[in-house]
């Protein structure tokens, strides 16, 4: 019996390690042969570099522009990050203060929006009515508004944890409603606005759609969009485009990392009772 | 109302002026043309008339190339939702076992999913590459000829699933361990007295157990699958020909022709399939929320 269990923990154990070396291979190819010649690299294979080429990254960086358009991809994460977080917060808080009837068809509105998909065509129309096609700004607000409805939802069931009575004894002690909320509810509701500051970051990061259909002009690329173009024009150089994958992806993992129990606090809210 | 007093309406504006102007408008506004002959080469939209307004959904549903694409998003939806489940509680199951460096793996496993799809795409186009791929090299060793993994009409579609079940099933995972880890653990202590074997306990406790988590992920899954765009357009861009073509990315190539009244009809026919979807969505999740 005892046996048994043993080679059973042993089973497990190299079942995962086999999974997760399988997963992890195709990064590791790509992180393998950006440190090597472009001959090299030609036949894309795990062996490893003769000589580490440096070099590459500073190539990538380069030709590939990639400074600019770091700074275009920090630029929509951050601002959307902020504006996304503020309103979303703002509106989950009434909307599961105040539960009228009104707010709740609001939310139900709103909350619908996770599940539906946007018109990309029709939009182009009414942001080119705004006149923001083609315009940073216009990209920025397009981010916050397609993750409005995922972070009203995440943020609304997390203040539906706090107790009222708290509310309650800053009114009493004459708490004006913006207040109530920015120095009582923000400070107690910090973990989920964590959660979906990094999810709305990697997620505006990641994408890529939006500015394919409304950034027209190259230099407003985000990094994504630009790894995309390089590839289009070194598909001969995989050394260089692994680089530049490598330097694309490189913000996301480091996010990951450091905020990965928020992520999966977010990613499972709602999926899992309790 | 004193309610209104203390949770004023104005924190609402912010989002509602996102939301309604960017999101609601353009989906409802995209019906109105969906009934008219708007196109990029003229700056005139008209009406199609009564008695034609529906020969773009008309379209949309007997021309083959257009049933295509729904065909092709609803195969794409029902396989990578149900290998995604199965997968994804296979492997949720196996960590939580006791494996030694069980964060590591979990983290490993989950990498996958924060990765941009465009640039999973580009890595996959490499691996896949008949002549130089790392798939095709490796299964050479063993004496295997490899396939045209992304150029052969009647594989492409499947390796485009494949690549996407890889980067997707780590997400999927994560939601099945939290649900499994809620599961109390007395269930199984009172099974293995009554000398349940694992599988036994895995089909008695923990696959009902998780009902509610699996229809989480199913709707989620199902939500994806829908409305899948990068996954394709990184990898095969839709060809070769129309084989792997979805609805979404249909939609942008209507808009890169200019045929924007064609293109804004198929994303109002998915605008009114998911709105469906989404209402099963909230109503599963609120009843995870009252349970609580």
């Amino acid at each position: 019996m005892a046996t048994k269990k043993r080679l059973q923990r042993i089973g497990v154990n190299v079942l995962a390690w086999t999974l997760s070396l399988l997963l992890i291979m195709p990064l590791v190819l790509i992180l393998i042969n950006s440190f090597k010649t472009s001959q090299e690299a030609a036949q894309m294979s795990l062996r490893l570099p003769s000589v580490l080429q440096l070099e590459n990254f500073k190539t990538v960086i380069e030709r590939g522009k990639l400074g600019v358009t770091f700074l275009n991809s920090l630029t929509y994460s951050v601002f959307s990050v902020l504006l996304c977080t503020l309103t979303s917060a703002m509106a989950a808080f009434v909307l599961s203060r105040n539960r009228s009837k009104a707010n709740k068809i609001v939310y139900f509105l709103i909350v619908l929006g996770m599940a539906m998909p946007i018109n990309f065509i029709a939009l182009m129309k009414v942001m080119q009515t705004l006149d923001i096609i083609n315009k940073r700004i216009g990209i920025i607000l397009l981010y916050a508004a397609i993750q409005t409805p995922f972070n009203v939802f995440l943020i609304y069931s997390f203040v539906g944890k706090i107790p009222k009575d708290i509310d309650e004894a800053a009114i009493i002690d004459g708490c004006s409603p913006l207040q109530l909320f920015f120095s009582i509810i923000v400070p107690l509701i910090k973990p989920v606005l964590v959660t979906v500051m990094v999810l709305t970051f990697l997620n505006t990061w990641n994408e890529y759609i939006l500015p394919l259909y409304f950034l027209g002009s190259s230099d407003k690329w985000p990094m994504t969009l630009a790894v995309y173009n390089f590839f289009g024009m070194y598909y001969r150089d995989w050394n260089l485009v692994c680089a530049d994958i490598v330097l694309t992806s490189l913000p996301v993992i480091i996010v990951y990392l450091l905020g990965q129990k928020y992520i999966v606090s977010g990613m499972t809210a709602g999926a899992v009772k309790g | 109302m004193t309610k209104n007093r203390h949770y004023p309406t104005y924190f609402l504006f912010g989002t509602l002026l996102l939301y309604v102007v960017l999101y609601l408008l353009p989906g409802i506004l995209g019906i109105g043309y969906s009934f008219t002959d708007w196109t990029a080469y003229s700056d005139q939209v008209h009406f199609l008339g009564y008695d034609h307004m529906f020969d773009n959904y008309v379209k949309a549903f007997s021309d083959a190339k257009y049933f295509g694409y729904l065909g092709n998003t609803l195969l794409f939806t029902f396989v990578t939702t149900i290998v995604k489940n199965g997968v994804g509680l296979a492997l949720a199951v196996l960590l939580t076992k006791q494996v030694k460096l069980l964060n590591f793996h979990r983290a490993v496993l989950y990498i996958p999913a924060v990765l941009s799809a465009l640039i999973v795409g580009m890595i996959f186009k490499s691996i896949l590459n008949p002549a130089q791929g790392l798939l095709n090299s490796t299964l050479k060793i063993f004496g295997i000829k490899g396939l045209k993994w992304l150029t052969d009409p009647k594989i492409a579609f499947w390796s485009v699933m494949g690549v996407d079940i890889w980067k997707g099933m780590g997400y999927i995972m994560t939601i099945f361990i939290a649900g499994i880890l809620s599961i109390s653990p007395t269930y199984y202590e009172a099974a293995q007295i009554d000398g349940a074997s694992g599988w036994q306990q895995f089909r008695a406790i923990t696959l009902p157990m998780l009902a509610p988590t699996m229809t989480v992920t199913t709707v989620l899954n199902v939500i994806y699958g829908l409305r899948v765009f990068d996954m394709v357009y990184a990898l095969t861009n839709g060809g070769p020909g129309f084989a792997t073509e979805v609805l979404y990315t249909g939609i942008y190539k209507e808009f890169g022709f200019g045929r924007y009244a064609m293109g804004t009809t198929l994303s109002s026919i998915m605008f009114v399939f998911m709105a469906l979807i989404g209402f099963f969505l909230i109503r599963a999740m609120n009843r995870n929320e009252v349970e609580e």
